[in-house]
Formats: C-alpha cells, structure tokens, sequence
C-alpha cells in the first residue's frame, strides 16, 4: 500500500470510466461512467494529499503552526468540492436526460442528432 | 503483506471489477447497481487514507442519493434491461483509453515523489499524523478560512442546480 498502487488504481478506473463515457449509446450509462472518474480523480487527490509533502511545510520545518500542518487535508478539500459539484451535476443531467426523453421519446445518444441535420 | 495491504488489494479489486461491469454489463438497473458497489469500495480506500470524514460523505452521497438517481432515470425511461449497448466508437475507444492508461502509469511510476515520510523531520511527521488521525475538525478549519469562498459557492451552486432541474423537468403548461 503506497502511494503509487493508489495513483494507479486511480489511473484504472478512470480509463474504464473514460472508455465507457465514449463508448456507451445509454445517456444514463454515459453519465454513470462520467461518475466513476470523477471517484477516480477523488482517489487520486486524496492519495497525494495524504503522502506528498505540501510546498508549506517543506519551507519551515522547526515549528509548524495550525494553519499550516493543515494543509495536508487540502487534496481532502479538493474531493469534497468534486463531490458537491458532482451531485450538482448528475442532478442536472439526469433532469436533461428526463427532458430529452419526453422530446424525443429516447435516451439513445446516437438517435439525438437534432442538430447534425 | 499487512492487514492494510490485503483490504487494500479486496478494495482495490472490487472497485475495478464494479466499475468494468458498469461499462460492460447488458441490464442498465444492475450497472447502477454495480456501480454503487464501485463508490462503496471507493469510500473504503478513503478510510485506507486516513479520509473518514470522505468516507462517510461518499457513502451519503455517491452510495445514497448519486446511485439511486440513476436507478430511477434507468426506469424512468425506455430499454432499461438490454439498453446498455455500444456504439461504432468502441474500437477506437478501447485503443484511446488504453493508451491514456500506459501514459498515466508511465507519469506515475517515472515521477520522484517528493514523500513525507522522507523529507519530514520526526517532529513534524508527528503533527502531521495528528492532523490525520482526527480529519473532520481539521478539515471544518480548512473550509472555513482559507477555502471559504468556493465553500459559500458551492451552496449557490448547488441551489442553482436544484432550481435548474425543477424548470427542466417541469410539466409545460398549456
């Protein structure tokens, strides 16, 4: 268990989500592999925020204050903001997906081509 | 091998084998399912990096409210049993994603990682493991000064959200 197995469990599980998002003619399909990178890329964040020294506490190292030993949660902050952003995101979509389907009659991406022709 | 290493690969395996049946799998409502299982295990490796407060929030809301949207969007509409097919992409697709996987790995075992472990004094190392053994408290700090401002947007974000999914699934009125 170290760093790099986590950075590519990471890297895994985003190329399966990428290879689904691209693949997919299921728009909840899509969405749903768009959801397995961003856990992906959480993985990732939080793995190099746990290991990685920060820039701040390189630079002193006699005594270190509350504000900056916790930087070290930073990557933890980044996936929280991922995680907000991402349920904003599948809210949305799925109510995109919902509206399509009443339109057309269809969530297959392939048969939503209003506007190639 | 530790006990950490062993939860580690168990976690690691159910994540990945979740997430390949998510893309692979022909009835859309079990990949929702799977991929429930995919964010269950994503929240244990959470714990494994001493992220507790991660965990429980991506239990609540990848395990609890994401999944659950998608089972009802995957009956809400059409081909929920054999809908889930692919389309002319998918050799060019596996060919794009492989080679992002061999150039991202590449990028991960070539880089020198600069670790704690390594460059910290004992002192520090012992206040930084401080920090991680109780995260929630730290992390509400963190939030709250130096983060504040994408902490307040986020909450316009999210109500933008909501109120963007009501017009959009509105009944139109005649």
């Amino acid at each position: 268990m170290s760093l790099e197995n986590f950075l590519l469990l990471s890297v895994v599980l985003f190329s399966i989500g990428l290879y689904g998002a691209l693949t997919r003619r299921n728009v909840v399909v899509v969405l749903m592999s768009i959801e397995l990178m961003f856990n992906a890329v959480n993985v990732a964040a939080v793995a190099v925020s746990r290991y990685v020294t920060p820039a701040a506490l390189r630079a002193d190292t006699t005594s270190i204050a509350d504000a900056v030993v916790q930087r070290v949660l930073t990557g933890q902050v980044f996936a929280l903001f991922v995680i907000v952003v991402a349920a904003a995101e599948v809210a949305l979509g799925l109510a995109i997906v919902i509206a399509v389907y009443r339109s057309r009659g269809t969530v297959d991406l392939t048969q939503v081509n209003l506007m190639k022709r | 091998m530790t006990a950490q290493d062993i939860l580690f690969w168990a976690l690691a395996g159910a994540s990945v084998g979740s997430a390949v049946a998510v893309v692979t799998m022909k009835s859309i409502f079990r990949a929702a399912v799977m991929l429930a299982f995919s964010f269950l295990a994503v929240a244990g490796l959470f714990v494994l990096l001493n992220a507790d407060f991660l965990a429980v929030v991506q239990v609540l809301i990848y395990v609890g409210a994401v999944s659950v949207l998608l089972v009802f969007a995957s009956l809400l509409t059409r081909d929920a049993e054999t809908g889930n097919t692919a389309n002319r992409l998918r050799l060019p697709a596996l060919l794009g994603s492989a080679l992002l996987l061999a150039f991202l790995a590449t990028v991960v075992l070539q880089t020198n990682w600069s670790l704690m472990e390594d460059t910290l004094s004992a002192e520090s190392l012992a206040r930084v493991q401080e920090v991680l053994s109780a995260t929630p408290q730290w992390l509400a700090g963190l939030l709250l000064s130096e983060w504040v401002l994408p902490f307040e947007v986020a909450s316009v974000l999210l109500l933008a959200a909501i109120v963007g999914a009501l017009v959009l699934v509105r009944e139109r009125q005649p």
